[in-house]
């Protein structure tokens, strides 16, 4: 059969031990048997290691950050485009989401697809709104509130028990055990990510997570839950395990059902002793770790591809369980000129 | 007791739980013990089978039997009843 060929461009290439999702979509693209693809990496900085990682992409660009204006960003897409005729992009960094959002309907008029949440989906299932979207959808999630200043931290003996989780709007969580460490993880995130941050009630248990693709009319096209077997200091799986775990996946169909959910996501949930499950956060996009769902039978990535191009695509039926995943780190030789081309010209 | 269905043993006494993604490792007599427990064996079929096969007083397998059954709850591997 022949395959179809397709120019797709790729964000999140930094795979350090804060890793992006792009590089395992890149590695999941190139492992599809229907799709023959040229990756378009779309990088915010020089040393972003996917760009320099063989047979990894075809050729980098450097993008501006979407807080530098989304004109520039979307003029630099369309610069992309006219040179690389980018038929599909993903998306994978969270700074990123909403301009790509807002920007679908002028992107799609160029010939570029994109697959990812419409805005009020996105909205809703946002940090902040976690709880109202836990009890429209009927799904447990830990008491919450967004603060904004040292004031709020004051009141937060009011409403919660030490220790609790202070999480920043897009990345980074840290336990606080007193007001103290609040004070300090508060100045750390608003400095990164503004605010609000989010504080959040710490339920004790097993962290599980399932990456998820659903079709935008209801159905989920795959899902493969994972446990985390090792975690980085920054809570980043380095290690996992897929689970055969029936009520995680039925959490996840009905919430793509009741959400319509478009798009990748990642449900990141904890399991308590006594069997029950809490939904702490809903990640828009596929996660860093989907690679493990490809060895387990479901190329998400692939498939979210194909719904980007108005492919129908049936959903997966099963996965392999006990199927595991170890990071390892590893030393890439590089020359000065390929840093100096990037920096330059903005192109590799 | 009745061992969860779904729990895997391997033939070197390796075993696996595939909704919870833990794994324990057994010695042979543990998993001697646990294969019976999964093939539905009573109490009284595995320790009729034990003293059997083993040279040993009743007391001390008796105890050390309710120890390992009682870490096989604990670990969330028993069909609850």
């Amino acid at each position: 059969m022949t395959k179809i060929k397709l120019n797709i461009g790729v964000t999140g290439l930094n795979n350090t031990d804060n890793p992006g999702p792009g590089v395992p979509v890149i590695r999941s693209l190139r492992e599809s048997k229907d799709l023959d693809v040229r990756i378009i990496g779309l990088a915010y900085e020089n040393l972003e290691p996917g760009i320099y990682m063989e047979n990894t992409v075809d050729k980098t660009y450097q993008i501006p950050y979407p807080s530098s204006g989304s004109q520039a960003f979307l003029d630099r897409i369309e610069y992309i485009h006219s040179k690389e005729n980018l038929n599909v992009i993903i998306p994978n960094f969270d700074a990123e989401l909403n301009t790509f959002m807002l920007a679908e309907a002028r992107l799609k008029e160029i010939g570029i697809n994109i697959y990812l949440p419409t805005l009020e989906q996105f909205e809703e299932r946002s940090k902040t709104n976690l709880p109202k979207f836990g009890e429209k959808y009927g799904i447990k999630v830990p008491f919450s509130k967004s603060i904004t200043s040292y004031a709020d931290i004051n009141n937060l003996r009011n409403h919660f028990d030490y220790p609790l989780l202070v999480k920043g709007k897009f990345y980074d969580a840290y336990l606080a055990y007193n007001p103290e460490q609040v004070i300090n993880h508060f100045n750390k995130i608003t400095a990164k990510w503004g605010v609000p941050v989010i504080i959040q009630e710490f339920i004790r248990g097993t962290e599980v997570n399932v990456v998820a693709l659903g079709d935008g009319e209801g159905n989920t096209i795959g899902a493969v839950p994972m446990r985390k077997q090792y975690i980085t200091d920054k809570g980043k799986a380095w290690g996992g395990i897929t689970l055969g775990d029936e009520k995680m996946l039925e959490i996840t169909k009905k919430l793509i059902k009741n959400t319509k959910w478009r798009g990748g996501m990642e449900l990141e949930m904890i399991k308590t002793i006594n069997n029950e499950y809490y939904l702490i956060e809903i990640n828009p996009r596929i996660p860093a770790w989907v690679y493990l769902a490809v060895g387990a039978g479901q190329n998400i990535p692939e498939a979210l591809v194909k719904l980007s191009m108005g492919m129908r695509v049936e959903p997966y039926k099963s996965y392999d369980i006990g199927k595991m995943f170890i990071r390892y780190s590893y030393d890439m030789i590089g020359d000065i000129s390929q840093f100096e081309k990037l920096s330059m010209t903005g192109e590799l | 007791m009745k061992l969860k269905s779904n729990i895997a043993i391997s033939d070197s006494g390796f075993i696996f739980d595939p909704v919870s993604g833990d794994s324990y490792t057994l010695n042979p007599i543990g998993k001697e013990i646990l294969s019976l427990l999964k093939g539905n064996k009573s109490d009284k079929e595995i320790s009729d089978f034990i003293f059997e096969k083993y040279d040993i007083e009743e007391s001390i397998f008796e105890k050390n039997y309710y120890d390992f059954i009682g870490m096989l709850s604990h670990h969330n591997l028993l069909e609850e009843l």
